[in-house]
């Protein structure tokens, strides 16, 4: 569904240099982003900022041409076929309306259908599916001035999904929302997702949406890809490991080894143990650990994906 | 076709959106018709002083003053707009209209149509009118056909003239103002009889710029009279063809810009 090779993109930026003299300097946003996503696919985009996210997505969308690579999404050139294209896509920028501002959210989207020339009874089944699963019903006489970001959000999510695109690209959907908010979104797009008809891409700075949303995570860092593959695999590679938290009775014996584990933690005078599983099960180091001392708590803590990529993103 | 309703569903929404706030509009409906009644004012007055300029009498400059001001106030009301170009481009309006089925350009014309500047396109309608009243014209069906065109030919050249300068702002976010020297300049320049001003000033402007086809010649051939720079009767029939030319030219600044603007994202 997209395919990009060797993708590019390159800014001039002029530098001052000199009272009067000015330097042109290359900036590469994105230094060659090979990517395949195939029909269907959720796939997270993310990175810290500045690493390209956005310019990328811009290629992808019709917005920007390439500097160098090739691009290719519903088999077709975004710059050069741009208006074909928009009518196969939907686009969510968490930090820009697609949405009339002065005009009630229920005409914003009878105007899409006019722009996306989409026959009134498809048009007006995709709504009513949207109007149930995103609760618009309360606001959809509001001028879209008043909404508040969660509400105006799921109006934006209908707006970019009324024409039927086969690929939907989200910009930080979830930016500035509430707890409440962001879990209506994604449990939206959870179930968006699940049919299988819409493949999602989304860019986003919360985990938390890649955790609950995507399969597949793609990490880039400076323009370059450094990381593509499941959130599992990414665990695996950085070496994440679940620990064991252990509250004990008395104090960690000097010297004590838990088999196929590591102590990685000792508070409150060695009352407190962690222990990173390195390649035993859970349930292996319990019942060594409680032969060994009297427990009084426990818990088992799977590894934050937070911690791996901020550790990616430092290397 | 569904192309076409979808630009009159972005106008309409437009309209709404104006209406939307009644009385801020009324007020700036009101004051905008001001700017137009003082181009008209300033010919008037200047016919206090004198009783010809350059050679024509007050009915005949007013005649080439109104072509000027309603093709401008139409061309201002449809297109003037563009000349925000540089706020779509830094708050990334640009980029949302990409990702639309639609033409860019109409796209962000329409979606800000000022309708605010409406009635001076009915005021500068009404004094041409009063103009062509004033003059005795011996109408034939070329010249009522002259009549209708001439306006909007002058709409189509000034508006090519904004959509110019507004595509600056692809090159140099702060185009600044660059570009209001070529519209409010033109107009200014084009409201009077072009025989007032000096042959270079003339030369470039006029024939060069094609300003002189906006209203002068074609209030020449209206009023049946000859042109003293000496061009033949027909060059106010040349008004439309000066127009599309423009219009071809502005086509191509606003594609070249808009293809720099997507190579450098800024």
């Amino acid at each position: 569904m997209i395919k990009t090779k060797d993708l590019q993109k390159n800014f001039a930026v002029r530098v001052k240099s000199g009272r009067f003299r000015r330097e042109k300097r290359v900036v590469e946003a994105v230094a060659g982003v090979s990517l395949s996503i195939e029909a269907g696919e959720m796939v997270g985009y993310i990175g810290p900022n500045g690493a390209g996210k956005s310019t990328t997505l811009k290629m992808l969308t019709g917005v920007l041409s390439p500097s160098g690579g090739e691009v290719e999404v519903c088999g077709l050139q975004p710059v050069p076929q741009r208006t074909r294209l928009a009518l196969r896509i939907g686009v969510v920028f968490g930090q820009r309306s697609q949405l009339w501002w002065d005009l009630p959210l229920h005409e914003s989207f009878a105007l899409l259908r006019h722009i996306y020339r989409v026959p009134a009874a498809e048009h007006a089944a995709r709504l009513r599916r949207c109007r149930d699963l995103l609760d618009l019903d309360d606001f959809l006489d509001t001028p879209v001035r008043q909404l508040s970001l969660g509400q105006r959000m799921r109006g934006e999510l209908t707006a970019a999904l009324l024409h039927g695109p086969r690929v939907l690209f989200l910009d930080e959907p979830t930016i500035g929302l509430d707890v409440v908010s962001k879990q209506a979104v994604r449990s939206f797009l959870a179930e968006l997702g699940a049919t299988g008809d819409v493949t999602l891409v989304l860019t986003t700075h919360d985990l938390a949406d890649i955790e609950r949303l995507c399969e597949r995570l793609v990490v880039i860092d400076h323009g370059r890809v450094v990381h593509d593959g499941t959130i599992e695999a990414l665990h695996a590679r950085y070496g994440s490991r679940r620990s064991l938290v252990a509250d004990l009775s008395s104090p960690l014996p000097e010297g004590f080894v838990l088999p196929g584990a590591t102590l990685v933690g000792v508070e409150a005078d060695r009352h407190r143990v962690t222990f990173a599983l390195d390649g035993v099960t859970a349930g292996a180091a319990v019942a060594d650990l409680v032969t060994a001392v009297a427990i009084r708590d426990l818990s088992v803590v799977e590894p934050d994906i937070e911690d791996v990529v901020a550790r990616l993103y430092a290397s | 076709m569904g192309e076409l309703r979808a630009y009159v569903a972005l106008a309409g929404a437009q309209a709404r959106s104006a209406f939307s706030y009644r009385a801020s509009f009324l007020i700036e409906l009101v004051g905008n018709v001001g700017a137009t009644v003082f181009d008209v004012l300033s010919v008037l007055v200047l016919f206090r002083a004198t009783d010809r300029i350059g050679g024509f009498d007050l009915p005949e400059a007013l005649l080439m003053t109104s072509i000027t001001s309603s093709g401008f106030a139409l061309a201002d009301f449809a297109v003037g707009n563009v000349d925000r170009l540089k706020t779509y481009v830094r708050a990334g309006t640009l980029d949302a209209v990409l990702v639309r089925p639609l033409g860019a350009l109409p796209q962000l014309l329409l979606m800000d149509l000022p309708m605010r500047k409406m009635l001076r396109v009915v005021f500068g309608v009404t004094v041409l009118a009063v103009a062509l009243g004033l003059n005795d014209v011996d109408w034939t069906p070329a010249r009522v056909l002259l009549v209708t065109l001439a306006p909007l030919s002058c709409a189509v050249f000034m508006g090519s003239i904004f959509v110019i300068s507004a595509s600056l702002a692809f090159w140099w976010v702060e185009s600044g103002e660059i570009g209001s020297a070529f519209t409010y300049g033109g107009r200014d320049f084009a409201s009077y009889p072009i025989t007032v001003y000096g042959p270079a000033f003339r030369g470039l402007f006029a024939y060069a710029l094609g300003f002189a086809f906006v209203a002068y010649q074609p209030a020449l051939a209206l009023l049946g009279r000859p042109d003293p720079l000496g061009l033949p009767a027909w060059a106010g029939f040349a008004s439309p063809l000066v127009a599309i030319g423009a219009a071809t030219v502005a086509t191509i600044v606003w594609r070249i810009g808009i293809r720099q603007y997507r190579s450098t994202g800024s």
